[in-house]
C-alpha cells in the first residue's frame, strides 16, 4: 500500500498496518467533523507516527497514485477542511 | 470514508481532469510534461523566493542587533554621566525591540524550514519528471492509441498527485513570505522612523543629550587644563584630541 504524506513525499506501508491506521484516521474524521483543534492535532500525530513507524520510502523515480494520502505533520484544521472542502483548491 | 481514502480520492479527481482533456491520449502525455517542466521552474522560483525573504529577516535582525548594542552603549555612557533619566529611556528602547528580534527570529525558522521542504519538494518532483520523460517517449514509440490509454492514465495520475502535493507546499511557502513580508515592512517602518534612528544621528534624543552632557564635561575638561597650565607656566607638549567629540 502507497500513503503519500503531503509535504514529504511516498511511503510503502505494509497493509499488516492498515487496521491500526484506519482506527486513526475515524479519530482524524471525527476531530474535523466536530472541528475540534486539539483533537484533530492530536489524532494527526498519531496517524503520522503511525504510518511512519511501519513505512519505507516508496521509489523516488516510481509514477505511482497512493492508496491514501495524509496532511503533513503542521497542517492546521483550517487547511485541511478546505482542502477536502473544494478539490479545485489542490494545485497543479 | 476515511480522511486519507477522501484525500486520494481528490487527488486523483484532479488527475482524470487532465486526462480528458486530449482526443489523443498520447496528446496528454506532452501536454502533462509540458506542465511539469512549468511547475519546476515554478517551484525553483519558490525556492529562491524564499531564499531571498530569509535573508531579509537575518539582514533586519542584524540591524535590530545593532540598534540594540549601541542603545546599551548608550545606557551606560549615560549611567556614567549621572543621567539615570537617559540610561532608562535607552533600555526602555532596548527592550522594546527584544520583542521584534525574538518575532524574526520565529520567523527565520519558519522560512528556513520552508525552504527545505520545497527544495525536497523540488527534488522529488525532478525524479518524478525524468522518470516521466522516460516512460513518455517508451509509451509512445510502443503503443498505439487504444493502447496506450491505461499507460498514460497511471503515468499523468501518478505524476499529477506530487505535482498537486508541490503545489500545496508552494502555496504555504508564499503564505509564509506574505506574512514575513507584512512584518518586515512594519519592522522597516520603525528602523526608518525616529524611534529607533541611528543612535549618532542628531534627531535621536538620548544621543542629543548625552552629546551635551559629555560637550560639557569635555569642555570643563578642556578649561580646567588650560587654567592649570596657565597657572603653571608650563607649555602644552602636545595637543591631544578629545577623544569624546571624536564619537560626534
Amino acid at each position: 500500500m502507497i500513503v503519500r504524506i503531503l509535504g514529504e513525499g511516498q511511503f510503502d506501508v505494509p497493509d499488516t498496518a492498515l487496521d491500526e491506521l484506519n482506527e486513526l484516521d475515524e479519530v482524524l474524521v471525527t476531530a474535523v467533523e466536530s472541528d475540534d483543534t486539539d483533537a484533530f492535532t492530536r489524532a494527526l500525530g498519531e496517524v503520522l507516527a503511525g504510518v511512519r513507524a511501519a513505512a519505507t520510502p516508496h521509489a523516488a523515480a516510481a509514477l505511482d497514485s497512493s492508496d491514501l494520502i495524509l496532511p503533513g505533520p503542521d497542517s492546521s484544521l483550517a487547511e485541511v477542511r478546505a482542502l477536502l472542502g473544494d478539490e479545485g483548491l489542490i494545485p497543479g | 470514508m476515511g480522511l486519507m481514502k477522501r484525500l486520494s480520492m481528490l487527488f486523483q479527481a484532479k488527475a482524470s481532469k487532465a486526462l480528458d482533456r486530449a482526443e489523443d491520449p498520447r496528446e496528454t502525455l506532452d501536454y502533462s510534461y509540458e506542465r511539469q517542466l512549468e511547475m519546476l521552474r515554478d517551484v525553483q522560483r519558490g525556492v529562491a523566493d524564499v531564499a531571498t525573504s530569509r535573508k531579509r529577516v537575518e539582514l533586519q535582525a542584524q540591524q535590530l542587533q545593532q540598534k540594540m548594542t549601541k542603545l546599551q552603549d548608550q545606557a551606560r555612557q549615560a549611567v556614567e554621566a549621572g543621567r539615570e533619566d537617559l540610561a532608562r529611556e535607552a533600555l526602555t528602547r532596548r527592550t522594546a525591540l527584544t520583542s521584534q528580534i525574538e518575532g524574526l527570529r520565529t520567523q527565520h525558522e519558519q522560512l528556513q524550514a520552508e525552504e527545505a521542504k520545497l527544495t525536497q519538494a523540488s527534488q522529488r518532483l525532478q525524479a518524478k519528471v525524468d522518470a516521466f520523460r522516460i516512460r513518455k517517449e517508451t509509451i509512445k514509440a510502443t503503443y498505439t492509441a487504444a493502447e496506450a490509454q491505461t499507460k498514460i492514465g497511471e503515468a499523468v495520475s501518478g505524476i499529477s498527485e506530487e505535482m498537486g502535493d508541490v503545489g500545496l507546499a508552494m502555496q504555504r511557502a508564499e503564505d509564509k513570505t506574505l506574512q514575513m513580508q507584512s512584518r518586515a515592512g512594519a519592522i522597516d517602518e520603525l528602523l526608518a522612523s525616529g524611534a529607533l534612528d541611528d543612535a549618532s544621528a542628531p534627531s535621536d534624543p538620548i544621543q542629543a543629550e548625552l552629546n551635551r552632557v559629555t560637550d560639557g564635561s569635555t569642555v570643563d575638561a578642556e578649561l580646567s587644563r588650560l587654567k592649570a597650565e596657565l597657572g603653571s607656566g608650563a607649555q602644552p607638549a602636545s595637543l591631544e584630541a578629545p577623544r569624546q567629540e571624536e564619537k560626534r
